[in-house]
Formats: structure tokens, sequence, C-alpha cells
């Protein structure tokens, strides 16, 4: 199986394509809803002033995510009291969410790809032809084995958007992961939607 | 006296969180034989299975997103349901703190977890029925909302799907809901179908059929033979595990017939992830057991 130490360069994510198996390893951050949407109203389209420790984290968070990659998990986290952070389940969440801001974040902070489940739309598949990058899936709610590839919580920024919403800066080993859109602009999840929509309409036109 | 069954339901909401029924699990065992070797679809539904008896053995969540918390407590004469209702509550908060359950109530006017699970009156979901004989049972079912925001309600007839008000109707329109949620519901999944009922009464219809066991069949033959139908049609969809593609999209099919106005025919598709959480505590007296 390929496996992938992060920051990756374009070359290596030019060299993917879908369907093939990855197993992912270095500095990621978790981002979802919440983050997504806080990062393109305050930096990317500028409709919401800095407030904060907004120009901070921003800085910060450039430098983290430059030629890294954005998670799409909301996690279960241990140690919030004390702040010996762990995660203790973190599987994916559902990606497509963040479809209408998702390419603008990738281009923007030149992250090489996210990792989520579900698929995105065209947008994002665009996205990742230009900027480049690429779509990891992760296995939905496998959210225990994957806690055990995350050896080390660097870090969180914007824990008041709440525990799932924050990003979590953390190291992981040896994650598992499928390629479903690359950077040539190929969707496996295009693929079959395509391909049960022609099963289904044969169903229907079925008598009962 | 009532007795306080904080403790009880701490251990139901731990079980619940942490360690998939037999049933599941059997069947997505026998899935895995059906994946072609070394396909996606078939490294997936392993993945599934390692993490299942991982979270077991660490007593830590199947999945983090531990959904919205449905209980369904089923109470004999002269249980007084505002404590139960209480101490279920309290439970919920303390397995949150416990990292059991991930703080999952949002105000979605102020945008802000609660960070302890409990939100208004209406969250968790709790359900109160009177039944006869002297055995307090709560059923606790944990929704995720990946699979919950892919679920579905049809108000027949849908012209877009040629689906009339009768049983071939429904058939349409369930696998169009099928069809629709594509592997973003974590499939391969399990469907709660609700034919009647208001919108609100068949959407509730259409999770409480997911307490039973999987396997066990509609009293009604022909309901029956709608839900092994469904389970096998939807199969040739080509979707598998997480939208991977294959063979394994639904596991099974549970149908709830209900009653309708003249007016309105609707149904309703509850899409439940692989990660089907549903226990059950009996209170008999001084025995507590856990199913
Ligand atoms: S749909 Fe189910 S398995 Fe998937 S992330 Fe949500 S709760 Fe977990």
């Amino acid at each position: 199986m390929k496996e992938i130490t992060l920051p990756v360069s374009d070359e290596t994510i030019r060299a993917l394509v879908v369907g093939e198996p990855v197993l992912l390893s270095g500095i990621m951050i978790t981002g979802r809803d919440a983050a997504h949407k806080w990062m393109i109203d305050t930096f990317i389209r500028k409709t919401r002033a800095p407030q904060g420790d907004d120009e901070q984290v921003y800085a910060e968070l450039k430098k983290l995510l430059n030629g890294a990659l954005i998670y799409h998990c909301g996690p279960v986290v241990s140690g919030l009291d004390t702040k010996q952070y762990k995660f203790v389940a973190a599987g994916p969440t559902t990606s497509i969410r963040e479809e209408p801001y998702q390419a603008e974040v990738m281009k923007h902070f030149n992250l090489k790809g996210v990792i989520g489940k579900g698929g995105m739309g065209p947008k994002t598949l665009k996205g990742c032809q230009e900027t480049p990058a690429v779509y990891f899936h992760a296995i939905g709610g496998a959210a225990s084995y994957i806690a055990q590839s995350v050896k080390k919580v660097l870090g969180v920024y914007k824990l008041e958007f709440g525990v799932p919403e924050a990003m979590w800066v953390i190291e992981v080993k040896n994650f598992p992961v499928v390629v479903t859109m690359d950077s040539h602009g190929n969707s496996q999840h295009k693929a079959i939607n395509d391909n049960s929509q022609t099963v289904l309409n044969d169903l229907l036109a079925q008598p009962y | 006296m009532q007795p306080d069954l904080t403790e009880k339901i701490l251990e139901l909401i731990r079980r619940t969180a942490t360690n998939l029924p037999a049933d599941v699990e059997e069947r997505l065992r026998a899935s895995v034989e059906k994946e072609a070797p070394g396909s996606a679809a078939r490294g997936a539904l392993e993945t599934v299975l390692k993490n299942i008896e991982l979270a077991r053995a660490e007593s830590t969540p199947i999945c983090q997103d531990t959904g919205t918390p449905i209980f369904y407590v089923h109470y004999p004469e002269g249980w007084i349901t505002r404590k139960l209702k209480e101490q279920i509550r309290a439970a919920l908060a303390e397995a949150t703190q416990c990292s059991y359950m991930r703080p999952n109530a949002v105000d979605a006017v102020y945008d802000k977890n609660s960070g302890n699970n409990l939100g208004g009156e209406d969250f968790p979901s709790v359900h109160f029925d009177e039944v006869e004989g002297e055995t307090l049972t709560i059923e606790l079912m944990l929704k995720g909302g990946g699979c919950e925001n892919v679920g579905a309600q049809y108000s027949l007839p849908d012209n877009r799907l040629g689906a009339g008000r009768d049983l071939a109707g429904v058939r349409k329109v369930v696998l169009d809901a099928v069809q629709r949620a594509q592997g973003q519901g974590c499939a391969p999944g399990i469907l709660g179908v609700a034919i009647g009922g208001d919108r609100g009464s068949s959407y509730y219809g259409s999770k409480e059929v997911l307490f039973d066991k999987l396997g066990t069949r509609n009293a009604d033959p022909k309901l029956a033979a709608l839900e092994e139908r469904l389970t096998s049609e939807a199969n040739t969809l080509g979707i598998g595990p997480m939208g991977f593609g294959g063979s394994t999209t639904v596991i099974d099919t549970k149908i709830k017939g209900m009653h309708r106005l003249p007016a309105s025919f609707f149904v309703s598709v509850s899409y439940m992830c692989w990660a089907y959480r549903r226990r059950k505590m009996t209170v008999n007296g001084e025995t507590v057991a856990y199913d």
C-alpha cells in the first residue's frame, strides 16, 4: 500500500488516482462546518472582521496547512479538564457540507487535500485539479480504530466552537484512507452515483 | 420508593455507545465474504469489524458521532416519569463526562454546544409509555447525524418517480431514497420505513421499527415480502460499503404500516448506518438486566 508523509509535494499528489488505498502519516488539522465558515468569512471572502485571537490563529494556520491536509472530523476527546488531550474516537464526518467552501480553502492555504467521508461535488473536484489536491475517503464510523492512528494531539484552535467543531492539530501514523477524487478530474463518487441511477431507472420501470 | 437508576442508565449508555449488538456484527461479518478480495469495499468492512472489536475491548465509542440519544421508556403503573427523565438526563451528562458520548447538543439558534448532551426539553429525545406488568424497560438508540441527514419523507403520489398511493409506490420511493443516500449515511445501512401517519408520527414510526432485531419480518406477509424485496433490490444499485461500490448497500429493511388521513400518504425512510447502536435494559424489582 502507498504510504504518504505530510507535508506532501504536488508531484506525489498528481501521481494519485481514484481507488488507490493510502496510509497517511504526519501532521494534519481537523476542521468542519464552523471552521470552514470562519475561514471563509474572516479571511477569504472577508465578510466578517477578525475578532479575538483570529489573526494570530490565522497566521499559525497558514504555516500548518501549507502542503498539509484538513480532516473533516468532530472527535471525542478526553483530558479536556487537564488539557492532556487524547483522541478517543475520531472517524470522518460527511464532507459534502463543506462543498460551498472547500475549493477556496484549498487554494487559499495550498492544502494538498482533505479527508472525509461521502465525497464532494464538482466545485471541489475542480479545486482538486487546480490546486492540485485530492480527496481522501476515510472509513466512516471507524472511530476507535482511527483514533489509534492519532499518536499525539499537538494543540487546538477555536475550542470555543465546541469540541467537535474545534480545529485540532494532530500527528497521525498510518491513517488508512482511499483516494476517491483525484487531481485529474476523476470522482469515484460521480461514477457510482451515475451507475446506480441507471440501475434505479430500470428498477422503477419494473412492474410491482 | 422508586429506585435511583442513574448509574444503571449510565451503564446502558456505555454499552450502547461502545458495544455493537451481536446481530448487527454478524451481518457485517457475513457481508465481508460478498465483496471482492482486495476491493475498497471489502477493506472498508474489514476496518469496520476491527473498529467494532477495538471499541468493545477499550470501552470507547464505536463512532465519534454518538448521535441523537433516543430513549423509549416502557414503565409499569406507579413509576414517576418525571424522576426517570431526570435520571436519564443525569446519566447522559455523566456519560459525556466519561467520553462514552460526544457533546452533541447544539443550540440551533445561537449555535452553541451545551457541552453535556443536554438541550431544552427535547434533547435527549425521551418517550414514555405505560405498560402492563411489573417490568420497566428502557430502550436506547443512538442515531448518527450523517445517516439521519440522508433520511427522507415522500408525499405520495410522487410524480417525479411515478409513485402512486400503494405498495408499488412505496417501493419506488424507498429505492430512490437509497440511491440518493449513496454512501453518505455510512453504508451498509438498515432501512426503517413507515407508511402513513402525519409528518411527525411517520418519522417516529420509521425509527421505532429499528428497535427490532435484524431479520424479524413484519407479521403482515405483504409487508414482509416488500421488506425482503427492498433489501435485495437496493443491493443491486452497486453503491456498496461507504459508497465504494460493491454488493452490500443495505443489510435489512423494516416496515411499519400506520394510519393516515384520507388526504395524506406519507412514506418516511430513516436510514441507519452500520453503527446501528441500540440496546435495552430491564428492571424487575432489584434485578437490572441488559440485553
Ligand atoms: S453515519 Fe453513523 S457511522 Fe457514519 S459517522 Fe454518523 S454515526 Fe458514525
